[in-house]
């Protein structure tokens, strides 16, 4: 069943324009990855779908819903969240605060203790300093806290701008492995942006490439890492 | 002793009062970058709503001769009004504009409503009295204490109590703070972002409309003006306090009031009525040291 459908997408900072006619469909249950050189409009991709920046023309639809245009509460209302780049935790709340914040708008109050018990069981290492104010954990340690946060508003979709940006290696490898477990028990639908396309072929899924606003490539990702198009997209050879 | 006493309670109560002031602006900056410089006539408003429309010194009081358990609760209504009309009618529309384009707006309506006053009840100030025995003297230690001061350190406490208590246990108190660290990000998590705005302005202005309570009760004297010198000085507490840190901005309100009374009784004779000036200077000096005000927030830097 198609959960998003972003339909011919066009978004414009000022006279700047980020997105040129982006068009794309997540299944639910599904994987992909938005890969593409900076500057290619991936961030923007996801804000629009957020709701953060509204398209200028085009369409969102979830589950064939129009949401074009509706504020970014309302968009986590239908159960999408967004994990922005940059790790944006509220510094000065406490870790649980912070876990709580996401719960906050949701209509299944009981259910929200047990969720923040599963979050707990998966980062155990937010349980254990669950007082301690969000400003003072390591960039790996506010990565999960914000993937934590996102999973307490129990959404069908996740989108994550750049996971393993500033990340040590192992530190990346826990933060797939959990995505990938949350995914299969949750059917999780997951849309992440990622440089790096070697994490996109051991998750698996498919892939799109984005290039000055436009989805150059399309395909399952261990095809398009064999393609040469993608080596050009970065290094800015071919007829763009 | 008794002189130490009194110094005290001048200090609490000043600084009380623009505690409060600076509680209102570093609320609603918090939730949307807002300096909002309507709310010295905001707290003027208040006090005029107590009139009858007329031009005599001799005012006609209105709701002031309400018994205090009606007048308090409507004048707090009439504060938060007054807010969130402002909020609906002017700032919406500035919601994302740059922050100086919404100073700009603030200074607007805050000379829309004074003139507005200024047309119903003229330049001329008025005399109010509300609750007289309440400028009374206590004896506390030997030393007399006017009961107005004592009653204006007892309502901040009570109000900083309450505050406290609604934004570390509530949902809503939560998600103001959240919202006033990252507004996109608390929005993208389902805060919704007009029930943060309307809350904090109404909370604002119920504040101003304590302040200005106080400030009747205590010159006797409704004047369009009268709330400019503690916007003014809340501001700055807000600057010092570290813009965006409420228990900053409420801190930094306690301190300007404690130095201005600390410098109104050791400054020498001749030189107190440059009080101000050292107060400001003083300031100058904070800042100088640290740019950041004295409390800034612990902002979430990215790390790495």
């Amino acid at each position: 069943m198609t959960l998003l459908t972003v339909d011919n997408i066009t978004v414009r900072y000022g006279r700047l324009t980020a997105l040129r006619g982006i068009s794309l469909s997540i299944d639910e249950g599904e994987v992909l990855f938005v890969t593409g050189p900076n500057g290619a409009g991936k961030s923007t991709l996801l804000n629009a779908i957020a709701g953060v920046v509204p398209p200028v023309s085009g369409s969102i639809t979830i589950d064939g819903i129009d949401v074009t245009g509706v504020p970014p509460e309302q968009i986590a209302r239908r159960r999408f969240s967004l994990v922005p780049e940059g790790r944006n935790v509220f510094g000065a709340l406490t870790i649980e605060e912070n876990l709580k914040v996401g719960a906050g708008m949701r209509a299944d109050k009981h259910k929200v203790a047990g969720d923040l018990e599963t979050v707990y069981g998966e980062f155990p290492m937010l349980a254990d300093r669950r007082h301690t104010a969000a400003g003072m954990l390591s960039g790996g340690q506010q990565q999960m806290l914000v993937i934590g946060r996102a999973l307490m508003t129990s959404p069908r979709l996740m989108a994550i701008d750049e996971p393993s940006l500033g990340l040590a290696p192992k530190i990346i490898d826990q933060v797939y492995e959990i995505l990938v477990r949350l995914r299969a028990q949750r059917r999780l639908t997951l849309l992440i942006v990622e440089q790096s396309s070697t994490r996109a072929l051991m998750t698996g899924g498919r892939m799109i490439l984005m290039r000055g606003g436009r989805i150059v490539l399309e395909g399952p990702a261990s095809d398009m890492i064999k393609d040469e198009r993608l080596k050009q997209a970065y290094f800015g050879f071919g007829d763009h | 002793m008794t002189g130490l006493l009194q110094i005290l309670f001048d200090a609490l109560s000043l600084g009380s009062l623009y505690a409060l002031g600076a509680l209102g602006i570093a609320l609603i900056f918090g939730v949307m970058r807002l300096v909002n410089f309507a709310h010295g006539d905001f707290i003027a408003f208040c006090v005029f709503a107590m009139l009858w429309p007329s031009i005599n010194a001799a005012a006609i009081v209105f709701a002031g001769n309400l018994p205090f358990y009606l007048l308090i609760p409507l004048l707090l209504l009439v504060g938060a009004g007054l807010s969130i009309l402002s909020e609906v009618i002017v700032f919406r529309r500035f919601r994302n504009a740059n922050p100086a384009t919404m100073m700009i707006a603030s200074f607007a309506l805050g000379f829309a409503i004074r003139n507005f006053l200024l047309m119903l009840f003229s330049s001329r100030p008025k005399s109010v009295t509300l609750w007289p025995s309440l400028g009374l003297p206590v004896e506390i230690l030997g030393a007399r204490i006017p009961m107005l001061q004592i009653v204006t350190i007892v309502i901040t406490l009570v109000v900083l109590a309450a505050l406290t208590l609604f934004l570390k246990r509530t949902r809503y108190g939560l998600e103001m703070r959240a919202a006033a660290e990252n507004f996109t990000m608390a929005r993208m998590l389902g805060v919704r972002a007009n029930g943060v705005i309307l809350f904090a302005f109404a909370i604002s202005g119920m504040l101003a409309a304590a302040i200005g309570l106080i400030l009747a009760t205590n010159s006797g004297t409704a004047d369009i003006g009268m709330g400019a010198n503690v916007m003014l000085i809340a501001f700055i507490a807000t600057v010092i306090g570290g813009l965006g840190s409420i228990p900053g901005a409420v801190a930094a309100g306690f301190l300007i009031g404690g130095a201005s009374v600390l410098f109104q009784a050791t400054l020498p004779p001749d030189a107190r009525v440059f009080r101000d000036a050292f107060v400001y200077g003083a300031v100058i000096v904070v800042l100088l040291v640290r740019p950041q005000g004295l409390f800034a927030p612990k902002s979430a830097k990215q790390r790495v």
